[in-house]
């Protein structure tokens, strides 16, 4: 029978962790974090992986309590709300392929081991097809990783790598690769990670299929974070227009301002449509073709609805002081991640015919 | 009709073109190619070099020291200017307060403002929007009290841009509370080294610092600095604001942006294909590109019309709206085409990190939400549109 309310256990958790993010992390505690190394809050972190936030994004087999499409939407979405900045992306991508290598995974749900994956290159950022980082015989890497989320705090990198026409998963110790660390412009940190002639540990022959879960996982998580990021940038947006006056009245008593505040809402009730799609596919034989759609869509909505509140505000959202600014620049660099509007498009385009 | 610049033109743009290449020094204009911020000593050096040539108060009457030039001539200037990469010169001493005290100003302040603009020794910033007065400027509340031969000045000013470099402000302030709005409004200038000032940095959306706020508590200003007369000085912020409008579709900054996204997308690979050849992102350049082909034309038609007029009309908020949305297309596009690149927070990886990307892309994405401001600022472009519903649609 249809029915488009949570269980009651995604509902607990849910709440949990919002009711954390609330009490605990605000956007102000969250900005004094996000900008500066490590770029995100280890104490925050290790309380996070207490609650059990962690272990709902891996199934009952590696340890976890949950792992489906909706378990990851529902934590992500509470995430995106309160614009979290802990690299939970890379410990759920982790947490997906090291399940495929059957692995055990206790201390990275545990929050005491961080895994940051490195699969993007410079010339490689979105497609598993364009990868050049090599392995030989002895399992030795060689190239360059580049935007590797969490990079700069991990202890351990799963690294995608081709051996001859092979692509493969490898895991490497952080000390035994060159790490340039970063922060990001939206937040939180991330690496450039250099192999030459690096010692690793074959993990997973032929990963292609596991690479793309893990690519299908964290799309949704990202989709999700987008849907709980423009939900508050929506509501913060016509809080204002109700308060703000100009020429003596609110200047949501403005018609053409309360029509883009609607178009707001109207892409965002698409967007939660799609993850909702994407989310249950996952796992799926459809699984990569509802992420692309969703990624996609997410792609052209995040920009609509960080643009608007912009622009709506006025000067005050191009601000650091004002929460907006924060969440606009989360949102608008979304598309930056795992495949931009264009790379999700044409995959979408490529399957056209085999639907 | 002719589309093309007379002779006389082509010599004036020559000129301009050998005179950038001799003295626009290299490391101002890799500053600007950058984006990674003008420092005050650049500015302070280009004025001098702009004064000096006598190429630096360009909209300014030839009696008052300007070049005498024409609409085209201005044009064709900004245009070899963008090219260059010049900097924009600053404009509230130059191009904003020069032509309200050509306008309005006794002659003791021409004779003693003026030179002091040219020569740089005064830098202006501007006193006009308020926390609770932005679109809606005429609701302005900071309050001048006559007192004897003073105003006591009390309120905030926001939005202050360079503020932390200048001297000297002018302001709008309110001189009186009846009648409509706009006509208690007076125009003073005020020395920010008077007593009971405070400017106070804004950090913006991508960390840079380029407005103030000003706070102004018991600040004692002389009668003397009233520009115009009193209550009068709505008149002064509207011809203020509708005297300079070349340039304001911002034509020459979108063809620098055009060139960087096609750079951009031409070093950049997906896999063993450049960007420009993926037919997606091509489709939306190329868009763009058509746009500011129209755009440019559009621009010079209404010169053109101003030239003929005399004066520049209400669909100029056509350039300003179109403009700005061309521009910020590209910047989109410009940040978009860096993909994964684009990431970093700006000045975290330094220049000898960036060796997977092109050096002069660091702050494309810092770019991208800084340009936001151009939707808003100088009349919104919802306020552009409300402009031109009354007077092109009357309706």
């Amino acid at each position: 029978m249809m029915d488009f309310n949570l269980t009651e256990d995604r509902r607990m958790l849910s709440d949990t962790l919002t009711r954390y993010l609330a009490e605990q992390y605000q956007i102000e505690h969250r900005n004094s974090v996000a900008y500066e190394s490590p770029f995100h809050d280890p104490s925050k972190w290790t309380e996070m992986a207490e609650l059990g936030i962690f272990s709902a994004l891996a199934n009952e087999a590696d340890g976890g309590f949950g792992g489906a499409g909706p378990d990851i939407a529902v934590v992500f979405e509470a995430l995106g709300n309160a614009l979290n900045c802990e690299p939970a992306l890379p410990l759920l991508m982790s947490s997906r392929l090291l399940s495929a290598a059957r692995q055990d995974q206790a201390t990275l749900l545990e929050g005491t081991a961080h895994y940051a994956v490195a699969i993007a290159e410079p010339d490689a950022p979105y497609d598993l097809l364009d990868i050049t980082a090599t392995a030989n015989d002895d399992h030795r890497l060689s190239g360059r990783k580049t935007s590797v989320y969490g990079g700069n705090i991990a202890d351990y990198f799963l690294v995608a790598a081709k051996a001859g026409d092979c692509l493969n998963l490898y895991q490497v110790q952080a000390a035994d690769a060159e790490v340039i660390p970063y922060g990001l412009i939206d937040g939180g940190g991330a690496a450039e990670v250099l192999f030459d002639n690096t010692k690793a540990k074959l993990l997973i022959k032929n990963a292609q299929s596991a690479l793309e879960d893990a690519l299908d996982a964290g799309i949704i998580a990202l989709c999700s974070e987008a849907v709980g990021m423009m939900d508050v940038t929506y509501q913060i947006t016509v809080n204002y227009l109700k308060q703000r006056k100009q020429f003596g009245r609110p200047i949501g008593s403005f018609q053409v301002l309360q029509h883009r505040a609607v178009d707001m809402l109207t892409e965002i009730e698409q967007s939660r449509s799609i993850t909702i799609k994407a989310a249950s596919e996952l796992k799926g034989p459809n699984a990569s073709r509802y992420a692309s759609m969703a990624k996609n869509m997410i792609g052209r909505s995040a920009r609509l609805i960080a643009e608007e509140a912009i622009q709506m505000h006025g000067g005050i959202a191009m601000t650091w002081e004002y929460a907006i600014s924060h969440y606009a620049k989360r949102l608008i660099m979304i598309d930056h991640q795992l495949g931009d509007t264009d790379f999700h498009l044409n995959r979408v385009i490529g399957m056209l015919n085999t639907a | 009709m002719d589309l093309n610049y007379s002779a006389t033109e082509l010599a004036f743009q020559s000129e301009v073109r050998s005179f950038l290449a001799d003295n626009l020094p290299n490391h101002i204009a890799s500053a600007v190619r950058n984006g990674d911020g003008l420092t005050k000593a650049m500015m302070d050096e280009w004025h001098r070099v702009l004064n000096k040539k006598g190429w630096l108060a360009t909209t300014w009457p030839k009696e008052f020291g300007g070049p005498g030039w024409t609409p085209v001539q201005k044009h064709i200037f900004e245009e070899e200017n963008c090219r260059a990469y010049a900097p924009r010169v600053v404009p509230f001493g130059v191009n904003m307060l020069g032509p309200v005290l050509h306008k309005f100003g006794t002659k003791e302040q021409q004779d003693t403002i003026l030179p002091r603009i040219l020569s740089g020794e005064d830098w202006w910033c501007q006193g006009y929007s308020e926390p609770g007065a932005g679109s809606d400027l005429a609701s302005l509340k900071t309050q001048a009290e006559r007192v004897g031969d003073h105003y006591v000045i009390n309120g905030q000013k926001t939005w202050t841009t360079l503020g932390q470099h200048a001297n000297k402000i002018f302001c709008l302030v309110r001189t009186s509370t009846e009648g409509k709005p706009q006509q208690g409004i007076s125009f003073v200038l005020v020395d920010l080294d008077t007593p009971g000032i405070e400017i106070r940095p804004i950090r913006l959306i991508e960390g840079g610092h380029e407005v103030n706020e000003v706070f102004f508590t018991d600040v004692q200003v002389p009668v003397a600095n009233l520009v115009g007369e009193e209550n009068k000085g709505w008149t002064i912020a509207k011809y203020l604001l509708s005297h300079e409008r070349t340039g304001i579709a911002g034509v020459g900054f979108s063809m620098q942006t055009l060139e960087e996204v096609k750079t951009i997308a031409t070093k950049i690979k997906r896999g063993t294909k450049r960007l420009i050849d993926d037919p997606l992102f091509a489709a939306r350049l190329a868009e763009v590109e058509i746009d500011l082909e129209a755009m440019k034309i559009t621009n010079l038609r209404m010169l053109f019309r101003a030239q003929e007029r005399g004066a520049p009309g209400p669909e100029t908020s056509i350039l300003k709206i179109k403009g700005t949305v061309i521009n910020q297309e590209l910047r989109d596009l410009a940040r978009r085409a860096l993909g994964p690149l684009a990431a970093p927070f700006p000045g975290h990886l330094g220049e000898g990190n960036i060796l997977f990307g092109p050096p002069d892309t660091a702050f494309n994405a810092a770019r991208y939400f800084n340009n936001r401001k151009t939707s808003i600022f100088g009349g919104s472009n919802e306020i552009q549109r409300n402009i031109l519903t009354k007077t092109i649609l009357e309706l």
